[in-house]
């Protein structure tokens, strides 16, 4: 056991603790950024200019009729920008463009005394356009060979055309589905103010501080050090507030600046929808060979993602896609080639998953389409090609622990009852005709670690008063993740003292700088190395003020539970408090900065090889569907899960995040469909009455899920392992016995396509398909899909900001 | 045109001038600095904002603030008055949140939904139509509950949550 992993006796980390803001969040105490504008006095409001054309040159922006408008103060436009006018990292993202891009995109901003003001005030600016040709479908991008960033290619084995040739089995087939939009509850926000000397305040729902930090720096022309970004809590993120609320903060900022008054830009839902990113759809054309023992021989695949207009997190979710599109799988002969269109849509970005489960989702739709035409059960099928220790992922890494995956499938195995429920959904269907049932079970592996090697740091800021009290501050963001609850817990943890003595204060770039993203599920793990590595600097200080009031060795003193002594439990021991008064007054510094860096990781994003991750998280998911046949409607009978999190932080933390990623990866997969009007570009589902999420009707109606035993990660913080994202991906076990369901309404072993997502008019589609025996469009043979040309990585691919 | 109303909200009196087409969850927010009930979507399809008037549950989004006038606005901070709540401790016992910004609208609509059902309203899942409790199954709850969406989907938490309360409140077994 590793002294990272290691945990005390009496650890505060593994108790089921509520969430620590929940008294504040049951009475809606609990603080979001726009609670605070009633707060602050003289706000005004920001209002976006939107051009209703999803490609089109800007000629003319006249704003003088819009400062004409009562309560209007100023407009803002792209003369206004005293930096430099690009709200992204890749320098693709004009804050101001003098070209429209999408249906939607904001040319500029209106403050108002009021919001009716800036309303208004929009309303008034007028803009002329030159309308130019759009490219909205991601086969429209393929056609007129608008792509952009980099290409790689993942490569394994042998030749990828000599391992098909040599198969027994080849197929091929074409899979296109949509993303995601994350409806946050909470939208967009920010608040600005100028503090002294032109020093900017931004309070922003981010889930990237730091980098909301720089964008506005380098918008208003300042060093960093002049620009502070807050972010008391978000309500919601999901990857959706990682990148996208940069330039939302720049234009409070550069209001704020200009105006000297606070500046509050909060979107509305329609506004939210129609400027910001969204998961990416994918278009995937595969070949892919088994052997008569149905063991994959072989993957040549080119996964096409649909970027939207910037590159913004294109292309670390496409290396991420490549990464996973071997799921739990041994594929001995490996080529995917990823490319990223440039459509005239919202610029697509990072969503829970981050690419990962899109690479997952193209694996196992195969086996899905394949399993019957193979003569296998599908988890017949999927078993066979389970990793098996000692081998690596395409990428080169080992798959470590592969013995969890088929402990976790085993364990839903049992639990779920399996092969009896199996026998009876065949016993249903044989004697129901119009309904049918689906029993699938579907498993996850999901690397934990950016890909992006330098990313894998985190820093925190712990302060112990001179009465005991305790304050934390780290890098990472609160969005409902628990993250802060975890951070709490181990640092009570790592100083021994009661949780209760131990509070946090918002994420403040002025007290942690230079941090990565609460993103890639890797806030405990980042954050909490560093708030332990903080606490043990304080201690290892203490124990040498203890040593000698106890006549210790000072590596003998242990703190536990509040109280301070030697190695013999009922010995004599001090007070937590007492011992921290006496090292003030002996003049002992009492608080530390803590770094964490993950170690071990290597990643060549040009080769796609290397070890990128530090470990992968296992899960297990079985469920169980009904589907009704007249009408493709469906619901969703029972679902087991076991979920690997290695030795939890905070039980009951991460059972919420089991069930909740669980949910909202059904959601994904079967109700939310992202539609865009083909002809003008116009996103036709900006609101929940057109996007349907998933609500307390769509639950399974028995979900019984637990975290797997004996699951301790020795290279984690206190052997615990992360579990925002991975969970996500157990949804898969509904699609797949969507498509078992629906298959079943056809004659024995007919294989069935099934739409991403599966709606039930695409069920129903579905149904009508296995009825009239028509079989999966997958080929037998084919031809390799296309071969993107570009270089696997360009210059602006990993640009950091700040470096030319 | 401006109007002006006194609203009483969570026990406190206030009289303000508003536009007559101020939403109430507006002037709870923008006006009287109450931000318990969130704003989620403004279209009454999220339930971000659902608050008690007069005891009976609204999408405040989409009541006009000059109607609330002479009716009882009660968020779920003002349930809080006389200390927690049943729903609040029941909420915090089965973590039935995440983000936490959709939970104040969850508390006041579950305490909608346990005087609906102490008074015998029925709901499309209701098949006694003719009681005078209904019965909160977990069905009766999903549905009564169905319009307050949680993206982060505590909804597995939240129904045991709402089943506790109604226990203890007589309208489940």
């Amino acid at each position: 056991m590793s002294a990272l992993s290691e945990r005390p006796l009496g650890a505060v980390v593994g108790a089921a603790v509520p969430h620590e803001a929940a008294a504040l969040h049951v009475t809606g105490r609990a603080l979001y950024t726009d609670d605070l504008v009633g707060r602050t006095k003289g706000v005004l409001h920001a209002w976006p200019v939107q051009v209703l054309a999803a490609h089109a040159r800007v000629t003319a922006v006249r704003t003088d009729a819009a400062t004409d408008v009562p309560g209007v103060v100023r407009v803002l436009t792209a003369a206004d920008v005293p930096g430099v006018n690009d709200a992204g990292v890749k320098h693709d993202e004009p804050l101001f463009p003098d070209e429209v891009m999408f249906f939607g995109h904001a040319v500029a901003w209106v403050l108002g005394e009021t919001l009716e003001a800036a309303r208004l005030g929009a309303v008034a600016v007028e803009v002329d356009v030159e309308e130019l040709p759009a490219v909205v479908t991601v086969r429209d991008a393929v056609a007129a060979e608008s792509f952009q960033g980099g290409q790689p290619t993942l490569l394994r084995g042998p030749d990828v055309e000599e391992a098909l040739a040599g198969s027994a089995h080849v197929f091929s087939g074409e899979f296109e589905f949509a993303g995601q939009e994350h409806f946050y509850l909470e939208t967009h926000c920010a608040l600005a103010q100028v503090d002294e000397d032109g020093q900017v305040f931004v309070q922003s729902s981010t889930q990237h501080p730091t980098e909301t930090q720089e964008i506005v720096a380098h918008v208003l022309g300042l060093a960093s050090s002049e620009v502070t970004v807050q972010c008391l809590r978000m309500g919601g993120g999901f990857g959706g507030k990682e990148m996208q609320p940069h330039g939302l903060a720049a234009i409070a900022a550069l209001g704020a600046r200009l105006t000297g008054r606070p500046v509050r830009l909060r979107l509305n839902r329609a506004q939210d929808i129609t400027m910001t990113g969204k998961r990416h759809g994918f278009l995937a054309q595969w070949r892919v060979g088994f052997d008569d023992d149905g063991r994959l021989t072989a993957l040549d695949a080119t996964l096409t993602s649909d970027g939207g207009w910037s590159l913004d997190l294109s292309e670390p979710v496409l290396a991420r896609a490549l990464c996973h599109i071997d799921n739990a799988y041994w594929i001995p002969a490996v080529r995917v080639n990823g490319r990223i269109a440039r459509t005239n849509k919202t610029s697509q970005t990072a969503f829970r998953g981050f690419g990962g489960p899109q690479g997952m989702l193209v694996i196992e739709d195969v086996l899905g389409r394949c399993a019957p035409t193979l003569g296998f059960t599908a988890e017949e099928l999927r078993r066979r090609n389970f990793y098996a220790a000692g081998q690596d992922t395409p990428y080169g890494q080992p798959v470590r622990h592969a013995d969890r995956l088929a402990t976790a499938w085993q364990q839903v195995l049992d639990s779920s009852d399996f092969s009896a429920r199996t026998a009876s959904v065949e016993a249903f269907n044989a004697s129901s005709a119009h309904v049918k049932r689906g029993l699938a079970i579907t498993p996850v592996k999901f690397g934990i670690s950016f890909n992006f090697t330098a990313f894998n740091q985190g820093g925190a800021l712990v302060h112990v008063y001179k009465d005991g009290s305790v304050l934390i501050t780290h890098g990472g963001t609160e969005m409902g993740q628990g993250l802060h609850t975890k951070m709490l817990q181990v640092a009570a943890t790592a100083l021994g003292v009661p949780l209760s003595r131990v509070r946090l204060a918002p994420t403040r770039t002025d007290k942690v700088p230079n941090t990565s993203a609460t993103a890639a599920s890797s806030g405990a793990d980042l954050n909490g190395g560093a708030v332990k590595n903080a606490c043990e600097q304080i201690l290892g200080r203490l124990a040498q003020v203890a040593a000698e009031e106890l006549h210790v060795p000072a590596a003998d003193v242990r703190f536990v539970d509040g109280r301070v002594r030697g190695l013999d439990a009922d010995g004599p021991s001090l007070p937590w408090e007492d011992v921290v008064r006496l090292a003030y007054f002996s003049r002992v510094q009492l608080w530390a900065a803590g770094f964490y860096r993950t170690e071990g990781l290597h990643w060549d994003s040009a080769a796609m090889r290397g070890e990128p991750f530090k470990y992968f998280a296992y899960g297990v998911a079985a469920a169980e569907v009904e589907v009704d046949g007249f009408t493709g409607a469906y619901r969703v009978r029972r679902v087991d899960i076991v979920h690997d999190v290695g030795d939890s932080l905070s039980p009951l933390v991460d059972l919420g995040q089991v069930e909740g990623g669980f949910v909202q990866g059904v959601g994904w997969l079967t109700l939310e469909d992202l539609r865009w009007d083909e002809r003008t570009g116009k996103i036709t589902t900006s609101s929940a009455s057109t996007y349907k999420l998933p609500s307390f009707s769509e639950m399974p109606e028995d979900f019984r899920v637990s975290l797997l035993d004996a699951a301790h990660e020795d290279g984690a913080v206190y052997g615990a392992k992360a579990v925002g994202e991975p969970p996500l991906m157990l949804a898969f076990s509904v699609r797949e016995a969507l498509r078992q369901a629906a298959a079943a309404f056809g004659p024995a072993g007919t294989s069935v396509d099934l739409a991403s997502p599966a709606t039930p008019e695409a069920v129903f589609w579905a149904v009508e398909a296995a009825r009239a025996a028509e079989g999966a469009h997958v080929r037998d043979g084919g031809s390799a899909p296309p071969q993107p040309q570009g270089p696997p990585i360009r210059p602006e691919s990993e640009r950091v900001l700040g470096q030319a | 045109m401006d109007h002006q109303i006194t609203l009483q909200v969570d026990g406190e009196r206030s009289a303000l001038t508003v536009d007559t087409r101020t939403s109430l969850l507006d002037a709870l927010r923008e006006r009287l600095g109450t931000t318990s009930a969130k704003k989620g979507c403004d279209h009454g399809q999220c339930g971000a904002c659902t608050v008690l008037l007069d005891g009976r549950r609204v999408n405040s989004c989409l009541v006009l603030a000059v109607t609330a006038e002479d009716q009882e606005v009660t968020t779920s901070d003002g349930l809080a008055a006389d200390g927690p709540h049943a729903l609040h401790e029941a909420f915090v016992d089965h973590d039935a949140y995440q983000c936490g910004y959709c939970t104040p609208g969850q508390i006041t609509s579950a305490a909608g939904v346990l005087a609906e059902a102490a008074q015998g309203w029925p709901s499309a899942v209701t098949e006694d139509l003719t009681a005078e409790r209904t019965e909160l199954t977990d069905a009766e709850i999903r549905e009564r509950m169905s319009g307050n969406l949680c993206r982060c989907a505590a909804y597995a938490n939240i129904v045991p949550a709402v089943a506790d309360v109604a226990a203890a409140q007589g309208v489940r077994a």
